[in-house]
Parts: structure tokens; sequence; C-alpha cells
């Protein structure tokens, strides 16, 4: 079957994860313990149910843990 | 989300106790101590610990600017520089007002991180959107069609779009549907359509939760098996 990429991803946007997650301001709440997590190695889902599938429903989040996790990453490669 | 107000939308799904799963606050490091006792100094050193803090926090701002600058081409670069001032500005006040929230579960500087990176991101969507008309009418669906498909592929992403239009006409609610178009559809960012609808975005993105159950358990007893769908394509 010939598909465009943008299938999956368009409904994806629009029907959201399939599993539970956090709300916005949870995220926001959480988002500094995870990103140390995932950069220490550890399990961060694990840790902290719901948020992967919350970055995954809701671009601006995902941004901003993006964001996060290039800025204190980086860091730790000084 | 302004990281200073109060944004009431937890777990959208009572799936996971998240406050029996939290560990209890570890001790703070010393470099988080530290900022913590100088923030809190009401002498010269609460002032000079402020001044520190936002410049770490202009930094952050920076950052985030610099990361989306690609897609900022219209904004000259003391316009972005503004920005960045601003939301240091704010992010500083924010930390200041939630101080007391800080429990250790990371270091310091991490957890002051987010809300520069927040308020510079927040403050870029807004002004990416200036003047332009959010759409709150479908404009994305051709996305939804692939071209050279196979008959039988094409009749059964035909019956899903049908179905996922009609649901959507008939089940949501007019504001899950605004909501749910708006953001999923046609890609206005939360923060810009949280402005324009006088909310914030916990409370819309709670709406798009709302609208997103609505729409799967619609389209299950409709007998679209949606995940096993969506995994196929995978």
């Amino acid at each position: 079957m010939m598909e465009r990429p943008d299938l999956k991803q368009a409904l994806g946007r629009l029907l959201g994860p399939a599993t539970p997650e956090v709300g916005c301001e949870e995220c926001f709440d959480q988002l500094d313990r995870y990103v140390e997590l995932e950069l220490t190695g550890e399990d961060a889902d694990a840790a902290i149910p719901g948020l992967r599938a919350h970055l995954t429903g809701c671009p601006a989040c995902r941004e901003e843990h993006e964001s996060l996790r290039a800025l204190v990453g980086g860091e730790q490669l000084l | 989300m302004s990281a200073g107000k109060a944004d009431t939308v937890g777990l959208v799904e009572s799936a996971s106790p998240l406050s029996t799963l939290v560990p209890a606050p570890p001790l703070l490091d010393a470099e988080s101590r530290e900022w913590l006792q100088s923030l809190r100094a009401t002498d010269a050193t609460g002032q000079e610990a402020i001044a520190r803090l936002h410049a770490l926090l202009l930094r952050a701002a920076r950052f985030e600017v610099a990361r989306r600058r690609p897609t900022l081409s219209h904004l000259r670069g003391d316009e972005l520089e503004d920005i960045a001032i601003e939301a240091a500005d704010d992010a500083v006040l924010s930390v200041l007002r939630r101080l007391d929230d800080f429990r250790g579960a990371s270091r310091f500087t991490t957890w002051a991180y987010k809300f520069a990176l927040l308020e510079a991101a927040v403050k870029l969507r807004k002004r990416a959107w200036q003047g332009r008309e959010v759409p709150l009418e479908p404009e994305g669906w051709e996305l939804f069609s692939s071209a050279g498909l196979e008959p039988a592929a094409e009749a059964a992403q035909s019956e899903l779009l049908e179905a996922l239009q009609s649901a959507i006409a008939q089940v949501l609610t007019p504001h899950q549907r605004r909501v749910l178009v708006a953001l999923a559809l046609n890609g206005v960012p939360i923060d810009v359509l949280a402005e324009r609808l006088n909310t914030n975005r916990g409370a819309l993105y709670k709406t798009l939760h709302d609208a997103r159950r609505k729409l799967r358990k619609h389209l299950q007893e409709r007998g679209l098996a949606l995940d096993t769908w969506l995994e196929e394509k995978q």
C-alpha cells in the first residue's frame, strides 16, 4: 500500500494518545524531574506515569520538554 | 498556561495515582540549597541572588529564542532579544512566587529553567500568530487523503475519514469541536487559542482530551478498531 506518512501523524494529532496521560499543569510540575531522570539514564516513564503520553498528545509541552532536555543536556556536556 | 497562574488540570485521566508514586523529597544538593537560602535572604545577598537568577533565566530564554529563530525570520534581532528579556523578567517573578514549591526533585537550576523556557515559548508562539486569524473551521483534511492506495485500502480510508468527520460534527459539543479543530486539525498553538478564547492551556487541553476520548469511543462503537488501524500503518 502506498500511503503518505502525514496520514498517521494527522490521525495521531486528532485522536491523541491511547494511554492515560497527565494534564499540562502536572506535566509542567514534573518536567524538571522527568528530564533529569532521562539524562541520567533512569526509567523516567516508570517514575512518572502518563507524562510521556501527554508529550505525545500536547505539542506545546513536547516542545518545552525538548528545550529543557537540550538545555540541561548541553550543560552536562560542558 | 502562564507559569505563575493556577492551572487546574492535573491528571487528565485517573489511571495513575501520581501522588503515591512520587518518592519523598530528597535532600537538596548543596548548590540548590545555596540558591534557596540566597533567594530568601532579605539583605543584599537576596538582591545579588535575584540578579544571578535573572542572568541564568535570560540565558535559558535566549536558548529558546535561538532554537525557534529559524521559524521567526520576520522578527528582527532586537525584537527577539526584547522577548528573551521579557521572558526572563516574567520567569524570575514566577520562580520567586513559587519558591516554596521547589522540593528538590531536580536541581534548582533545572527547575528554574523550565519557567524561562515556558515564558519564552509562549511569547514566541503568540508573536508568531500576532495579527493572524485563528482558524476554527476544518482546514486540514487534505492530510488524511493518501494518493495511490489500492482499492480496498482506499475504501477503508474513506470509511474512516467519513466516520471521523461525522463524529466531529455529531458527537462533540460546539466548544469541543472548535478546540479540536483548531488545535489538532489546523495546528493552532494551544497558548494562542487560549488567549483568543480567554482561557488557559490546562482547561483547553482538558477539552481537547475529552473530545479525543469521545471520538475514539464513537469510532470504536462503529466497529472501527482505530488503534489496530493505526498500528497497522506503522
